[in-house]
């Protein structure tokens, strides 16, 4: 986890010949490098050793319940956006063994799963993916319990952003303020210009940590010119924006609209598969798992994700609490962007748009607010 | 043996000192930790999650003393999964603790008020706590009202208890049955009801009510309509838990975490969530 991050942060020029140094030098520093590579017809996160691992000259379309890899012109190695993992599936992993128990006669022996933390080296991490792990930073913690395993791999690892100069068709980052330029919490921060003579990344220091590992990696001051270029790659994506979401007064909007007909109509579309829950980076939602073995005197615990779309999260004896989709999708839309906010001092959702691109019936969160923001002014108060 | 710091999900062994069986349903443990014998401090109103071997975890209330944390009390209604295994535990076999958690009845700031409890069935388990430090310094408070319903006679939770309370000169003990058969000479009816007649000061009250949602909502009802003001009235929530402490998200009720935010909430906190279906 980057610390010391200064406020005239230096920057450099790394060229694209350079970038199997960088990974190289993560390496020889102890750091599993975990990279964006293509799988399956997706764009995943995973670990490689070397970057013809990275999907070079691919780039990804989005819309609602829609998702495409196509081949760009370039030898881009960023030139796509986010795919259907987010990092979270590093620091908060799928499923975990929290702790085993032993029968002993009548007792019972509890064994904590120690970990040793794994020391990845995040690459390609986009600032809204950074905002993400900041929300899921205070869920995990911030609080009077902490996750020891979130908090063991978060601490370990090296974050190398990487600032979007292309955005995606679900994308809205903007409205957010979450991107599409990283502002804090990465160690090395890169931003990529592609041109027919020349392809480098005008590289930002962000940490101690990120300014040493840099001294193993050829790389040559910045000129006006290059940062002037990477500006303007930064620029042209935040003009190129598939989303915007108006967040004026959302807290209140959705508070005040918490029976509104307008979730009937979401639940009329809405399978309640939870690939939403799923895909977005910030949501934190668990359940728990027993596993026995056949003699019986052992049982261990495991931990899973969880989605608030699915009937039994909200079970108590007697019925579930929301056994509806309107008041599951209500809960999720109400807690990303108002009741998020009372809990966590921020909003919930980062503007990725992986919720949109992946849902199966293509519900789009922007859509759905300005829905409700509209329905209220079209009725009398 | 420091683990326990490291890992908030991991349980300490405790060994079940005593079973005493309630009613046909409901059961009340004794627990003492396995290993060293270090005592077990809570609030009235907090909460422990209990782990049975090989089924599950599930969040019980703390029902004993806390003026006596050499005990840790627990009275569970068998109903599940957890509970119905709970139930066929024996003296000497160990469960899993983690805890104490959440919020606590405001005894403290009930001091110079009337108190009033509202509660019904195994309700009554997470207020004995309560019932207990009001009895302690009996002196401090006004008026002290129990109000308490069951389904049926035989459903009356810690019947000795109850009789020995209705005996004492200043307490308001009043129990009432959803339905009897013959030999029941008390009050049949919901226990809203008794809410009217009851003999506080609504100006001057705190009033503490557990019990299903519905019944919160009939009794908070009534006490208004005798002018109780809402921020004096409290009620424990309960929600799906699998951690009790603020990560798994399962409890959550509008922007709260009925794990640390509650279980126990100022009523005007979160009358708006109330109102709402489904929240
Ligand atoms: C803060 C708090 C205090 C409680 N105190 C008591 C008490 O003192 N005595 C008592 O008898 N009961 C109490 N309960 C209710 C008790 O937790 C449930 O009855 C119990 O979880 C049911 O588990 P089961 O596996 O037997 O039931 P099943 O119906 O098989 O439930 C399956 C699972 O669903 C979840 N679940 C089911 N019902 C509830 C519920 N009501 N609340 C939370 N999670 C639930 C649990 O994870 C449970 O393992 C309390 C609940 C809460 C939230
Ligand atoms: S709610 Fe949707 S857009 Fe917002 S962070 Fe989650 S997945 Fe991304
Ligand atoms: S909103 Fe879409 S992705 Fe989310 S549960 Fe409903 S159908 Fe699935
Ligand atoms: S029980 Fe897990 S967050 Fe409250």
């Amino acid at each position: 986890m980057p610390k010391n991050a200064s406020n005239d942060r230096k920057l450099v020029v790394l060229e694209a010949a350079q970038f199997q140094a960088l990974l190289r030098a993560l390496q020889d520093g102890g750091y599993s490098t975990v990279a964006p590579t293509l799988k399956e017809g997706a764009i995943v996160y995973d670990e490689v050793a070397t970057v013809d691992e990275l999907p070079v000259g691919k780039t990804d379309e989005h819309a609602g319940g829609s998702y495409r890899l196509k081949t760009r012109k370039d030898k881009a190695v960023f030139g796509y956006v986010v795919g259907p993992h987010s990092w979270k599936k590093f620091l908060h992993p799928p499923t975990l063994r929290l702790w085993q128990v032993r029968r002993n006669g009548n007792g019972l022996e509890f064994v904590h799963t120690q970990e040793q933390p794994p020391k990845y080296a995040f690459i390609g991490v986009r600032p809204c993916e950074l905002s993400a792990m900041q929300i899921q930073d205070k869920v995990f913690m911030a609080g009077e319990f902490a996750d020891p395993i979130y908090q063991g791999r978060r601490e370990n690892a090296f974050i190398v952003a990487v600032n979007c100069s292309q955005a995606g068709g679900t994308c809205f980052c903007v409205s957010m303020k979450t991107g599409p330029k990283a502002q804090s919490g990465f160690d090395l921060c890169l931003t990529e210009v592609v041109e027919k003579k020349s392809h480098f990344f005008v590289v930002e220091i962000g940490s101690d940590r990120g300014a040493a590992l840099l001294q193993d990696v050829p790389h040559s001051e910045a000129t006006p010119e290059h940062l002037q270029k990477a500006s303007a790659a930064v620029e042209q994506a935040a003009s190129q924006m598939g989303k915007t979401l108006d967040v004026s007064d959302v807290k209140d909007l959705l508070y005040r609209n918490a029976e509104s007909p307008h979730w009937e109509d979401v639940a009329r579309r809405c399978l309640g598969c939870a690939n939403c829950t799923m895909v977005c980076p910030t949501c934190f939602c668990t359940t728990v798992e027993e596993v026995t073995d056949l003699t019986g005197g052992n049982a261990e615990r495991w931990r899973k994700w969880d989605s608030c779309f699915t009937s039994d999260f909200s079970y108590v004896h007697g019925g579930s609490i929301r056994t509806s989709s309107s008041a599951r999708y209500r809960h999720w839309l109400t807690h990303k962007l108002a009741a998020w906010d009372d809990q966590f001092g921020s909003s919930g959702c980062v503007g990725c748009g992986r919720c949109i691109t992946w849902c199966p019936v293509g519900i789009d969160i922007t859509a759905e607010v300005q829905t409700i923001r509209s329905s209220e002014t079209s009725k009398p108060k | 043996m420091n683990q326990m710091n490291s890992n908030p999900m991991l349980p300490r062994s405790f060994a079940i000192n005593r079973v005493l069986k309630e009613t046909y349903d409901t059961f009340t443990l004794d627990l003492a930790p396995a290993q060293r014998h270090t005592g077990f401090s809570f609030a009235a109103g907090q909460f422990n999650m209990l782990y049975v071997f090989g089924v599950g975890e599930i969040p019980i209330s703390i029902s004993g003393d806390p003026n006596d944390p050499g005990r840790l009390v627990h009275t569970t209604r068998a109903v599940g999964t957890v509970t119905k295994v709970m139930d066929k535990l024996k003296l000497g076999d160990q469960l899993g603790v983690r805890g104490p958690y959440g919020t606590s009845w405001p005894v403290a700031e009930a001091a110079g008020h009337d108190v009033v409890i509202v509660t019904g069935g195994i309700g009554l388990a997470p207020l004995r706590p309560a019932m207990y430090e009001l009895l302690s310094h009996r002196e401090k408070f006004g008026s002290v009202v129990l109000l308490y319903g069951a389904r049926t006679p035989e459903d009356i939770l810690y019947k000795r208890e109850v009789k020995k309370w209705r005996s004492e000169f200043d307490l308001n003990v009043h129990v009432t049955v959803d339905r009897a058969a013959g030999g029941w000479r008390g009050n049949v009816g919901v226990v809203t009801a008794m809410v009217p007649k009851a003999p506080f000061d609504p100006y001057h009250t705190i009033a503490l009510v557990c019990g299903p949602e519905i019944m919160i909502r009939f009794t908070v009802m009534e006490l208004r309509k005798r002018g109780v003001p809402d921020d004096k009235i409290y009620v424990s929530m309960e929600r799906n838990m699998k951690c009790g402490i603020g990560l798994c998200g399962h409890c959550q009720v509008g922007a709260n975490f009925v794990c640390k935010d509650g279980p126990v909430f100022r009523y005007d906190r979160i009358k708006n969530l109330l109102e709402i279906r489904e929240v």
